[in-house]
């Protein structure tokens, strides 16, 4: 199923929740919504489920316009964050669920329904709990009943909200590696929300990051680390350091900054913002440089270290503890960021105000 | 055991006091009451006591009062089941004044509304000319009686759902209809079970509520004896008559009836709770 999102809003009250949604997600893809929360991102997925409606845009699924289209007939899967599931129902009813609704002229008999859950229950590895009673389960357990609930209906869209964010993270790292795994063997199109990183990066194909109703950027994991594509992009995947430069044939420059590993930008000379994050800066000793070094400590693995500049500016910065120089405090380091971010001035401070139009990816540096 | 000294509990005089006050003023207010009125429907003997019963004005007061809980009960059920719902689960101009209305009966004196009924539907009522033209009967007829019970009895239902499902949310329901509930199949399915012992014990005390109500219905009934008369009212002219046997009788049901409905909601509550 190929979903096809156009010029989406939508307003709660004053607030805008969507500004101009364009999204278009391929048959069978795992596709991750991760933005920070009031980004707007469980908005979008319950528009796509016909929970929620938007109030411009358009949303096509395989051609067909799926707005007028009540929840009932768009054939989704929906995994809630808490799961709701039916409590007064044992785990077999709550799966067969879907089927047994279904009008009697659809409904398969109810050995082939039982025959169905039993396959599911494998699947979710949980059929020693079959007759059990939500209350009676632990939450990874109920995330797996309510994931086999919404796959026995074989959706053409399965979606899920923050599907794991109420486990601990033990559970959760199993229960990804296993979603992915059921994502292969049912092939369907998939799109969750998140607002953890990692998952999104680890589990799915393309990570679209969302902020305030926009969609900041669509991307694999290397692509969005590496190469921002905003600010806010910049400040969500974690680069904290923000660093004033002037740019120069499309190099950053400033005192004690030794920006050569950085690729040149299309940009016009001027004064622009520099966005790193701590484990992309090297070291080294540099006599001129106003950035001294004032702190270190060790945690075995990462040295972090803060250099601080006369006017009390701080920049931490984290190191393999194997790979780093000796580093002595007191002494002054030059910065060589290894992968970072440059936007123009004008552009950072116009994404702390929130835009009137949607501003289209593409149009970045 | 040597800090046994220093328990604060092991001073027992102040709870003891208080727990036996309380007892003697639930004896006074609750047991004696309920005991007396037993000792006086059956004072004069078993026969007595059957015969009162038995008066076909008696038994006429016992059959109007359950038609009237039999009409009202399953009205206000729906109503209560479909204001909780509205309130809980969608957002609409004049929500808060329904959340509001709800309540109203619970604020006015039930004698204000059967006024109210009176000065509408009676004879010199605002519609009452226009009732008299077209040969309809609302006060002092059994179309009365139930109207003033169900204002009175309305908010029981729906103050018991309310809360729970507003607790409950409706992520279940979302749920159901991404699943390919219909609307009916995810009310009877999802909504339903999960308030089912909050609506039973809503209905049980609108019940009890509807059998034991006088003073709206004393305004609007007339106490026409074989007709008109509900229970509670009947009790009162048996009284009046200085038919005080008849009228511990007539009570003796209406207590039972309260006692039932007890029983009910107690289980219910351990049920809600579990």
């Amino acid at each position: 199923m190929t979903i096809a999102i156009s010029s989406l809003t939508k307003r709660f009250d004053q607030t805008a929740v969507l500004r101009g949604i364009d999204l278009t997600i391929n048959d069978g893809e795992l596709v991750a919504l991760l933005g920070p929360s009031g980004s707007g991102k469980t908005t979008l997925l319950k528009i796509i489920a016909g929970l929620d409606w938007p109030d411009a845009g358009g949303l096509v699924v395989n051609g067909q316009d799926w707005l007028p289209l009540p929840a009932q007939k768009r054939r989704i899967g929906f995994v809630f964050q808490h799961y709701a599931l039916f409590p007064h129902m044992t785990v077999r009813d709550n799966i067969a669920f879907g089927l047994t609704v279904r009008p009697k002229s659809e409904r398969p008999s109810k050995t082939a329904i039982a025959a169905k859950v039993d396959d599911l229950l494998g699947l979710l590895q949980i059929p020693h709990l079959a007759d059990r009673f939500p209350a009676q389960l632990s939450g990874g357990q109920r995330q797996r009943v309510a994931l086999g609930r919404a796959l026995a209906i074989e959706p053409a869209v399965l979606l899920l909200d923050e599907p794991f964010g109420a486990l601990d993270a033990a559970i959760r790292r199993d229960l990804r590696a296993w979603l992915r795994e059921v994502h292969q063997a049912t092939g369907s199109t998939t799109l969750f929300v998140t607002h953890d990183q990692e998952e999104a990066f680890e589990l799915a194909d393309r990570v679209v990051v969302m902020g305030e109703g926009r969609i900041e950027q669509i991307g694999s994991a290397d692509q969005i680390h590496d190469h921002p594509a905003s600010p806010f992009v910049a400040r969500f995947m974690g680069a904290v350091v923000e660093l004033p430069v002037t740019l120069r044939a499309g190099r950053a420059e400033a005192a004690g900054l030794d920006a050569r590993m950085l690729e040149r930008r299309a940009m016009a000379d001027g004064p622009a913002q520099l966005f790193l994050r701590p484990d992309a800066i090297a070291l080294d000793a540099d006599p001129a440089s106003p950035w001294i070094l004032s702190h270190k400590a060790s945690n075995g693995a990462m040295i972090r270290a803060t250099l601080r500049r006369a006017d009390g500016t701080e920049v931490p910065v984290d190191l393999l503890r194997h790979s780093a120089p000796d580093l002595s405090l007191g002494t002054a380091y030059r910065l060589r960021p290894l992968t970072g971010a440059v936007f123009p001035l004008d552009g950072v401070a116009q994404n702390d105000a929130p835009r009137p139009l949607p501003i289209l990816k593409e149009k970045r540096q | 055991m040597q800090t046994l000294a220093m328990d604060p509990t092991r001073n027992r005089l102040m709870p003891r006091l208080l727990i036996g006050v309380a007892a003697l003023l639930t004896l006074l207010i609750v047991v004696a009451p309920l005991v007396y009125i037993f000792a006086r429907a059956f004072g004069e003997g078993w026969k007595v006591y059957a015969a009162n019963l038995m008066h076909p004005a008696t038994v006429h007061a016992i059959w109007l009062t359950s038609i009237v809980a039999l009409i009202v009960v399953p009205i206000n059920v729906a109503f209560g089941i479909a204001a909780a719902w509205a309130v809980a689960r969608f957002r609409f101009p004049g929500r808060s004044i329904l959340v509001t209305a709800i309540e109203i009966p619970f604020s006015i004196s039930p004698i204000i509304a059967g006024i109210c009924y009176l000065l509408l539907y009676g004879r010199q009522g605002i519609l009452g000319p226009w009732m008299q033209a077209n040969d309809l009967q609302v006060m002092f007829a059994l179309p009365g009686i139930v109207l003033v019970t169900m204002f009175v009895t309305a908010p029981f239902v729906a103050r018991e759902v309310l809360p729970l499902m507003q607790a409950q949310g409706s992520e279940q329901e979302q749920a159901a209809l991404t699943l390919g509930a219909s609307g009916w199949q995810m009310f009877a399915r999802v909504t339903l079970p999960n308030i089912r012992w909050a609506l039973l014990y809503g209905a049980v005390l609108c019940t009890a509520r509807a059998v034991g109500e006088f003073g709206g219905v004393s305004v609007v009934s007339g106490n026409i004896r074989g007709q008109t008369n509900t229970l509670p009212l009947h009790v009162e002219l048996l009284f009046n008559d200085l038919n005080a046997t008849g009228a511990f009788a007539a009570a003796s049901v209406l207590t039972l009836l309260a006692l039932v409905a007890l029983v009910i909601k107690a289980v219910l509550e351990g049920r809600r709770g579990a």
